[in-house]
């Protein structure tokens, strides 16, 4: 259907000026009300596009999640925004496991199956699916980001709500262990890949290593680190929400996620020279810390 | 569409973002980031198919927690962002009346 491509393209659009207009003063508000109609756009083109055989549960759900997400914003205090923004940040992650995972569970959903073997016995022809192999690589990338931003996010929260303390936590060899880890998904996500059937063990592990290395490279940075780490896992959130665009061959979370990731990259990158502080050492997860509370002190 | 036409675009939106965002006034990094947050939402579209596809009932669960997540953040990160500009707008003018107020303290003096 040309309409639903050139609607998500539409959105794409006013996304991007949005963006745009964050950048300056004067239009910053036009571009607030771009992002909403862009919004706007993706939503309602998907659900008049899609069978609406549980509208009423997805209006239930829209309506729910909206009632929280406006009460929150209208109490919350000017001074606890970015706090809210790290725990805004987390659900985006938790929602893109979700995705992942019911795009796992229900492929043919997606139109994600493809034909894996036919077998003839005599008049009796059995055509065997499984989910194809690239799809396979998107979806365990994209719940692997999607995990990582989310527990990455709620270390992030509390770190600046004050529940957990603001020190960074130095873990002896935590670079190796994360090194290790994230080459373990990786090559979990190549054997979920190549196997003969989608491997729900893998799957799951890899989301569950996921979650782990978010937590292990958000906990080594400080406090004063932290707004950093706030746009660098929205840049995560925009990764792990392409990459289900990608499983989803869905354009408007490609354009999107595409542009959330790379404009989020380079405000952390902004962030850290207004601060001074060195970009690697805020991705990598306090990578050269030790020198920082030296140079704090000093 | 093949993966080649979807890789396109997404490089070719990894680049819009990457330029678009550098000209940024310091003051706005944190509205940026939130309307960043909010737009990051998309996933929601991810979501409601997963919801409006029959078949499997967990999945189908799954997408409508997606969307309760997906809805919490679009709602209250445009409204954040919204009130960031609100006060950014307010805070422009006392700040200018200061200036003016010291400018002329100083002419007095002199």
């Amino acid at each position: 259907n040309p309409w639903v491509a050139l609607a998500y393209l539409a959105a794409g659009v006013l996304f991007i000026l949005a963006l745009r207009g964050l950048s300056s003063p004067s239009t910053s508000r036009a571009g607030n009300r771009f992002g909403m109609a862009g919004m706007l756009i993706a939503i309602v083109t998907t659900l008049v596009t899609h069978q609406l055989a549980s509208l009423p549960e997805i209006l239930a759900a829209i309506a729910v999640g909206g009632a929280i997400g406006w009460v929150i914003a209208r109490r919350i205090a000017m001074t606890d925004m970015p706090q809210l923004v790290a725990a805004f940040h987390s659900l985006v992650g938790l929602a893109a496991v979700l995705v992942g995972w019911a795009a796992f569970l229900n492929p043919e959903a997606f139109d994600l199956l493809v034909v894996t073997g036919v077998s003839s016995n005599q008049d009796l022809v059995s055509i065997k699916t499984a989910i194809g192999p690239v799809s396979r690589v998107e979806m365990a990338l994209g719940v692997a980001i999607g995990a990582l931003t989310f527990s990455g996010s709620v270390i992030a929260f509390l770190k600046l709500a004050g529940k957990m303390s603001g020190a960074p936590i130095l873990l002896p060899g935590r670079h190796i262990i994360n090194l290790g880890i994230i080459v373990a998904i990786l090559g979990l996500t190549a054997a979920f890949a190549m196997g003969e059937v989608d491997n729900t063990t893998y799957f799951a592990a890899i989301t569950v290593l996921a979650f782990i290395v978010g937590f292990l490279l958000i906990i080594p940075i400080g406090g004063a680190d932290m707004p950093v780490v706030v746009s660098m896992l929205n840049s995560y959130s925009g990764w792990a929400a392409a990459a289900m665009g990608f499983t989803l061959h869905n354009t408007a979370m490609i354009i999107t996620g595409a542009l959330v990731g790379s404009s989020g990259a380079i405000l952390s990158y902004i962030m850290c020279k207004a601060m001074n502080r060195s970009f690697l050492s805020v991705i990598a997860g306090g990578f050269g810390a030790e020198a920082g509370p030296l140079g704090d002190g000093a | 569409m093949d993966f080649i036409a979807i890789l396109s675009i997404f490089v070719m939106a990894c680049f819009v973002g990457y330029y678009v965002v550098w000209s940024v006034t310091p003051a706005l990094h944190t509205p940026l980031m939130a309307v960043t947050n909010a737009i990051s939402s998309v996933i929601i579209v991810g979501a409601l198919i997963a919801a409006a596809g029959a078949g499997n009932p967990v999945a189908k669960w799954l997408g409508l927690a997606g969307i309760v997540l997906a809805s919490i953040n679009i709602f209250g990160g445009f409204a954040v962002t919204a009130r960031m500009l609100a006060m950014y707008k307010k805070k422009e003018r006392p700040a200018a009346a200061a200036a003016k107020g010291a400018a002329a303290a100083k002419g007095d003096k002199a």
